[in-house]
C-alpha cells in the first residue's frame, strides 16, 4: 500500500507543520517552483551578523513529501549557516539514496522516497529554496 | 447495444500484466494511451520485413517501406475524413502546433491577433508566445466558465478584424469539456479568421469528419491515440498547406537545391524534412485502422457509463470536488477532481499503490489552474478498454487517501 511511502513519520512531519507560515520581517526570502509538478515553496529567514539562521518560515503549496521536508528542515535550521544547511542537504540526499551512507533523523524518515525517483525533487525543493535564500 | 470490453481488453497485452502483485488499472490515457496488438504487429512487421528509408531508394525494401508509410498516411486521412496528401506527419502534436505557429505564423504581420482559451495545454500557448516574440502578433484569450468549458458567449466580443487564427482544444485535457467546434467556425467566418483545433484528447475517441466540422487545421498525437511515440499529425486545408513556407529544411522537402536558390516540394513533403519517423507512422496508421473498426457509439456509451460510476463514487467520499462539467452532455471521459486536504500528487501516489495509474498536477494547463486557484488536480482519463474494476479500484484508493493522509 501507499503506506510504504507515506509512513507514519513522514505524515507526522507534514502534520507538525514546524516553521509553517511567513516571517514578519525576514532578512532574506526565496521562492522555488518545481516546473514539472507545479509545487512551490517560499522560505523566509532571519539571520544574525554571522549569517546564522535565527528564524525560519515556509509556505508550501505542494505535496505531503514537500510539506514534510519543509517541516524537517525548519526543525533543524535555527543556528545553522549556509555550510550547516549544506550538511542537512547531504543528509536529505543520503535519505533518498542519492548519496552513500545512513541519514540521521528526521531526514531518515524519507528513506522510502529512494524508490520513487519522480518524488525526490519534492523532498529537495525546500532545501533548494533555503539555499537560494542564503546565497 | 452492449460493448465487448473484455474483447477490447484482450487486444492490449499490457492490460493483463501483473505488477508487484497488482493488475494494471490504467486511467492515464490522456497522457498516453496503451497500444493494441494491431499496432505492435504493424510496427514489428515494418522493422522485421520492410525496414529501409522511404521515398528515395529503389530497392525492394525501400519500396515496401515507402508503400507502408504512404498507406499509413491514407489510413490517417480516412480516419479524419480527408485526402492523404493533406496529412503531414510530425514528431507529435506539440510539433504539429509549432509547425503551424512557425510556418503559418510567417504569413502573419505585427498586430495580427491569435485567439486562444484559458484552458489550453501549454503546447497551444507557448508556440504562439514564441511567435509573438518573433513577429509582434497579439494573443487574446477566451475565459472558461465555472464548469470548465471555453466560454463561447465571450467569443464574439473577442473577435476583431485583425484576428487571423483561433486555436482551441477540441476536448480539454483537464475538464473533459467538448468544444462546440461548429459554433467557433461560424463565428470565425464572420471576421475571416482560420480555426485550428488541437485534437490530442479527441482523436483517441473515434474517427472524425473534418470537412463537416469546417476547421482549417487539425492536429493530434499518435501516442494518445493508441499509436507509437514520436509521431503526430497535422491536417490543413490544401490551400493553406500550399501557401505555407517550410518549417524545417533538409532532404525530402526540396524541389531543387543550388547554392543560389532552393525550391520547395509540394505539401506534405515540404513539411517532412529529413527521414520521417517511419515505424511510428506505420504504427499510427494501424492505430487509425483499429479505431475505425471499433463501434464508437457503443464505446462512448461504455466510457460515459464509467464516468457516471466515477462521479457517483467520488460524491460518496467526503471532501471531493470535480473540476469540469457535472453532466455527461458534451463531455468526454476525462475527469479531474480535488480531494480536500490532500495534494493531488499524494492522491496519485496512493492510487499507484492500488495499481491505479492516473495523472496529477497542473496537466500543462497552468493558466487554468490559476483561474481556479488550484495547485493541481487528480485526473482520470479513460479509454474504451477501461472497465468497472478500474473505477472501483480508483475509488477504493481515493477513499484510502482520504482516510490516511488528512
Amino acid at each position: 500500500m501507499s503506506d510504504e511511502l507515506y509512513q507514519e513519520k513522514i505524515v507526522a512531519l507534514a502534520k507538525a507543520k514546524t516553521g509553517a507560515g511567513k516571517l514578519a520581517a525576514p532578512t532574506r526570502s526565496a521562492r522555488r517552483d518545481n516546473p514539472l509538478c507545479g509545487d512551490r515553496v517560499v522560505i523566509d529567514v532571519t539571520l544574525d551578523g554571522q549569517g546564522r539562521i535565527t528564524g525560519i518560515g515556509h509556505q508550501v503549496r505542494g505535496c505531503l513529501l514537500c510539506q514534510a521536508s519543509a517541516s524537517a528542515l525548519a526543525s533543524l535550521a535555527v543556528g545553522k549557516d549556509a555550510a550547516g544547511i549544506a550538511d542537512i542537504r547531504h543528509d536529505a540526499e543520503r535519505a533518498i539514496g542519492r548519496e552513500q551512507g545512513a541519514a540521521a533523523e528526521p531526514y531518515a524518515a524519507f528513506a522510502p522516497v529512494a524508490a520513487h525517483k519522480s518524488r525526490q525533487e519534492c523532498v529537495l525543493l525546500p532545501l533548494e529554496a533555503l539555499k537560494d535564500a542564503l546565497a | 447495444m452492449s460493448f465487448d470490453v473484455a474483447g477490447v481488453r484482450r487486444q492490449f497485452p499490457i492490460l493483463s500484466e501483473i505488477i508487484d502483485g497488482k493488475p494494471v488499472h490504467y486511467l492515464d490515457n490522456g497522457a498516453s494511451a496503451q497500444t493494441p496488438l494491431a499496432v505492435i504487429d504493424a510496427v514489428r512487421k515494418y522493422e522485421t520485413t520492410s525496414r529501409a528509408n522511404v521515398l528515395r531508394g529503389v530497392h525492394r525494401l525501400a519500396e515496401r517501406a515507402t508503400e507502408a508509410y504512404e498507406n499509413a498516411r491514407a489510413e490517417v486521412a480516412a480516419f479524419l475524413g480527408v485526402k492523404p496528401m493533406e496529412i503531414v506527419f510530425t514528431g507529435g502534436c506539440t510539433a504539429a502546433i509549432n509547425l503551424v505557429a512557425y510556418s503559418y505564423g510567417q504569413l502573419l504581420k505585427a498586430g495580427d491577433r491569435i485567439l486562444l482559451s484559458e484552458l489550453e495545454h501549454h503546447s497551444n500557448i507557448v508556440p504562439w508566445q514564441l511567435l509573438r516574440q518573433r513577429s509582434g502578433i497579439e494573443i487574446d484569450m477566451i475565459p472558461v466558465t465555472t464548469d470548465g468549458r471555453i466560454d463561447l458567449g465571450k467569443l464574439p466580443g473577442l473577435l476583431t478584424p485583425r484576428t487571423k487564427l483561433i486555436s482551441l482544444a477540441h476536448i480539454s485535457n483537464v475538464t473533459g469539456a467538448l468544444l462546440d467546434v461548429k459554433a467557433v467556425v461560424a463565428a470565425a467566418k464572420g471576421v475571416g479568421a482560420k480555426v485550428m483545433i488541437d485534437g490530442a484528447q479527441r482523436a483517441p475517441h473515434g474517427p472524425l469528419d473534418l470537412p463537416e466540422l469546417g476547421v482549417d487545421f487539425y492536429v493530434f498525437a499518435g501516442h494518445k491515440a493508441y499509436g507509437p511515440n514520436g509521431i503526430g499529425v497535422l491536417w490543413a486545408k490544401p490551400e493553406l498547406l500550399d501557401a505555407m513556407p517550410p518549417f524545417h529544411g533538409g532532404g525530402s522537402m526540396i524541389g531543387r537545391v543550388t547554392f543560389a536558390e532552393t525550391t520547395w516540394a509540394p505539401a506534405p513533403r515540404r513539411f517532412e524534412a529529413g527521414t520521417p519517423p517511419i515505424g511510428p507512422a506505420i504504427g499510427l496508421g494501424a492505430a487509425c485502422a483499429w479505431m475505425r473498426g471499433l463501434d464508437w457509439t457503443a464505446a462512448h456509451d461504455h466510457e460515459m457509463g464509467l464516468v457516471q460510476r466515477l462521479m457517483d463514487g467520488l460524491q460518496k467520499i467526503d471532501g471531493t470536488q470535480i473540476l469540469g462539467p457535472a453532466s455527461l452532455q458534451n463531455r468526454y471521459p476525462v475527469v479531474s477532481f480535488m480531494l480536500d486536504g490532500v495534494h493531488p500528487h499524494d492522491v496519485a501516489q496512493t492510487l499507484d499503490s492500488f495499481g491505479v495509474a492516473v495523472r496529477a498536477g497542473h496537466h500543462c494547463a497552468q493558466p487554468l489552474m490559476d483561474r481556479f486557484d488550484l495547485d493541481g488536480t487528480t485526473r482520470v482519463s479513460m479509454a474504451p478498454y477501461n472497465d468497472t474494476s478500474d473505477i472501483d479500484a480508483l475509488l477504493a484508493g481515493v477513499a484510502h487517501a482520504a482516510k490516511t493522509l488528512r
